[in-house]
């Protein structure tokens, strides 16, 4: 591993660069954030097994390279970025090498129900919104690498929904990479839905090329009262690449948030996804499926965070893992003293295909209040032979029985997902990725 | 059809068959009995093509193939179909789907064409109708949350569907009320004809009231012992198996 503080200095060298870059951006108010953010970083230190939070992931991988923060161009064209998109009516962002590309991307801006724009525009046009929310909720002063990214925040998705509106129309949006070797990207994302408004939103992020890169991706979601959010989020990176992403829910009273976190691809993985409820009545789900092969490591880290009474969670989390692959899942329920009534339910399933994969599965709860209903479990498991036996006995190829079962076993989280295109998608990408 | 020559199998370093020979041509219905322990799963469930066993000795030939050769999802698309005594629950794998993938499997091995999906379900329904299965089942999870009976009875309309050429129905009548085995006896008497073959491994007598068997062998220790028409059956029933241990003895010390 190489120097760690020499590779800090190296990343605030390019944080002048980046200024540099920003077209005049580092004089839009919004840049101290930027410059508190590399401030924080300089004093923070990147995380190592002896923090609790990463004792499985050793992220010394990462930092092993010297990620150039830039936006190499590129050529890509619309049937290109098609094969990863789910349907041509959505609302779509394309995002390539970290750069809104308003060509690849459909028109929609803003309507009098929403904004749905890419960040670096909504900072210029909708500079209040963005002051509100956007560095509230994602901690850059606890963790370096969301330090890192919010200093070098440049672009990302911003949606915004009206009070009362529901936008029925999901919004897609495209993170694909197919740049020089060695960049980073920081894609930056908020979602805002006001009192009773609803929106669905797919993030997928994907690389059509095999070099090494690094997106290190933080997404803010808020959901006022009785808001209703879907947001799905499919990892699909090129496999020598990083992800390291931090999404934050914060949820009011009688708002329900889903999450479903599917990820197929990345050298090293690193998700967290924590949502709070900071009023009563709320629902949350958080949805996961991670399939990894070869030398994989994908760490699933997520917090639901029960700080008033009567919400309800639930959380489903399956892995299958095959070769040498190595999977994290780390799942913290947290109840506080006045959470009563809370209902949480945490489940994590793994199927290991291979005797050299390897899961860490560490379900947490931490309850503080006397009145509350809490189930949690973690479960590793094979192929049962004789499901596959039995499969086989009905004329069944016995990779196709595999494939068959592996698919049952994943099936429940597809199935949990509502939007019907990402669900149908999801299907043919395991059938493919499995057979 | 079906030719077993001495077969011998281990399980676990124990010799489970000693040496089996059994013959079986299309359009007959066997019946093998015997006590507990005796073998005769072990019997079905090689000839499916279960790894968990090893195979010491014989030969078994299904239509001059060597069946023992063959993977188990080539044995089910050359035509053999074992009823599970305990068939295997698959939770998040629709009944209905796993019947249409076994079907087309099947299919394209013989070079015939995949059925399309209105064709399944007409021809699906029909035999639906044999064993009594309702609409419910179909589309659930493989014998997930199923009753005894129903798995029994699914076991049955799996073979309606696939059509094999010989049948194994491995004890499908135990743990089933009168009712139930009558549905049961009553779809594979439906299904028998001329070119197929059933062999039906059994503890009691009371199913073959309801299939009658062209043959009845004894199987105990591993061996067949005694072979005879349906009356064999009757007679075990009425002396018990433990005729059928004394007679073992006979032979010994005779």
């Amino acid at each position: 591993m190489k120097n760690v503080s020499e590779l800090k200095k190296w990343y605030i060298s390019n944080f002048k660069t980046f200024e540099a870059s920003l077209n005049g951006g580092s004089k839009h108010p919004f840049h101290e954030l930027r410059k508190t953010a590399i401030e924080e970083f300089e004093s923070l230190n990147f995380p190592t097994i002896k923090d609790e939070e990463w004792k499985y992931t050793n992220v010394s991988p990462v930092l092993n390279y010297n990620f150039k923060v830039e936006t190499p161009s590129s050529k890509i064209s619309k049937d290109d970025v098609k094969k990863f998109l789910f349907d041509d009516e959505f609302t779509t962002l394309v995002f390539i090498n970290g750069k809104f590309s308003a060509e690849l991307s459909g028109t929609n801006k803003k309507t009098k129900d929403a904004i749905i724009t890419n960040l670096s525009d909504a900072i210029k046009e909708h500079p209040e919104l963005i002051e509100k929310h956007l560095g509230k909720y994602a901690d850059y002063k606890e963790n370096a690498f969301t330090a890192l990214s919010t200093a070098f925040t440049n672009d990302g998705t911003f949606i915004y929904v009206e009070k009362g509106k529901i936008i029925e129309n999901p919004v897609q949006i495209l993170y694909l990479t197919d740049g020089a070797s060695e960049s980073a990207f920081a894609p930056r994302n908020l979602f805002v839905a006001e009192d009773n408004a609803q929106f669905k939103v797919v993030e997928i992020y994907a690389g059509l090329n095999s070099n090494v890169y690094f997106n290190n991706s933080i997404t803010e979601i808020v959901a006022g009262e009785s808001a209703v959010i879907e947001h799905v989020k499919i990892q699909d990176e090129a496999l020598d690449s990083f992800h390291i992403s931090n999404t934050q829910i914060v949820q009011e009273r009688n708002s329900n948030v889903s999450s479903y976190n599917v990820n197929f691809g990345g050298k090293l993985v690193r998700n967290n996804i924590n949502s709070r409820f900071n009023g009563t009545g709320g629902e949350c789900t958080l949805n996961g499926l991670y399939l990894t092969k070869g030398e994989q490591l994908v760490d699933n880290h997520t917090m639901i965070d029960h700080a008033q009474p009567h919400c309800l969670s639930h959380e489903l989390y399956k892995g299958i893992l095959t070769e040498k692959s190595h999977g994290v899942f780390n799942g913290k329920i947290y109840v506080r003293p006045d959470a009563q009534k809370t209902n949480a339910f945490q489940e994590n399933k793994n199927l290991l295909l291979s005797n050299d994969a390897l899961i860490n599965a560490k379900p947490q709860l931490e309850i503080f209040a006397d009145d509350v209903k809490c189930t949690h479990g973690a479960t590793v498991g094979r192929l049962d032979e004789n499901a596959l036996f039995y499969l086989r006995s009905r004329g069944i190829g016995e990779k196709e029985a595999r494939a068959t079962l592996i698919y049952a076993f994943a099936s429940d989280v597809v199935h949990s997902i509502k939007i019907t295109q990402v669900r149908d998608r999801l299907e043919e990408m395991l059938a493919d990725k499995l057979l | 059809m079906l030719e077993i020559k001495n077969l011998k199998v281990k399980v676990e370093g124990n010799e489970i068959l000693k040496g089996i020979n059994l013959k079986v041509n299309k359009g007959e219905v066997h019946a093998i009995m015997g006590p507990n322990g005796s073998g005769k799963s072990t019997l079905a469930q090689v000839i499916a093509g279960k790894e968990d066993y090893e195979i010491t000795g014989g030969e078994v030939l299904f239509e001059g193939k060597d069946l023992l050769e063959l993977a188990p999802e080539d044995r089910a698309r050359e035509g053999v179909f074992l009823a599970f005594q305990y068939p295997v629950e698959i939770p998040g794998v629709s009944n209905v789907n796993l019947l249409k993938n076994a079907l087309n499997s099947i299919r394209k091995y013989r070079g015939e064409e995949e059925v399309d999906a209105m064709e399944f379900l007409t021809m699906v329904k029909k035999k639906m109708g044999l064993v009594e299965m309702s609409q419910e089942l179909l589309n659930r999870s493989v014998n997930e949350g199923f009753s005894g009976g129903e798995k029994k009875r699914n076991e049955i309309f799996q073979m309606a569907v696939l059509e094999p050429k010989l049948a194994l129905l491995d004890e499908t009548d135990s743990g089933l009320d009168i009712d139930a085995l009558r549905i049961v006896a009553n779809g594979v008497n439906k299904l028998k004809s001329e070119d197929n073959a059933v062999i039906l491994v059994t503890h009691y007598q009371r199913l073959l009231d309801y299939i009658v068997p062209d043959y009845v062998h004894v199987l105990y220790k591993g061996r067949i012992i005694k072979s005879g028409d349906k009356t064999l059956a009757l007679e075990l029933e009425e002396k018990g198996y433990d005729w059928v241990k004394e007679h073992v003895n006979e032979l010994a010390v005779g």
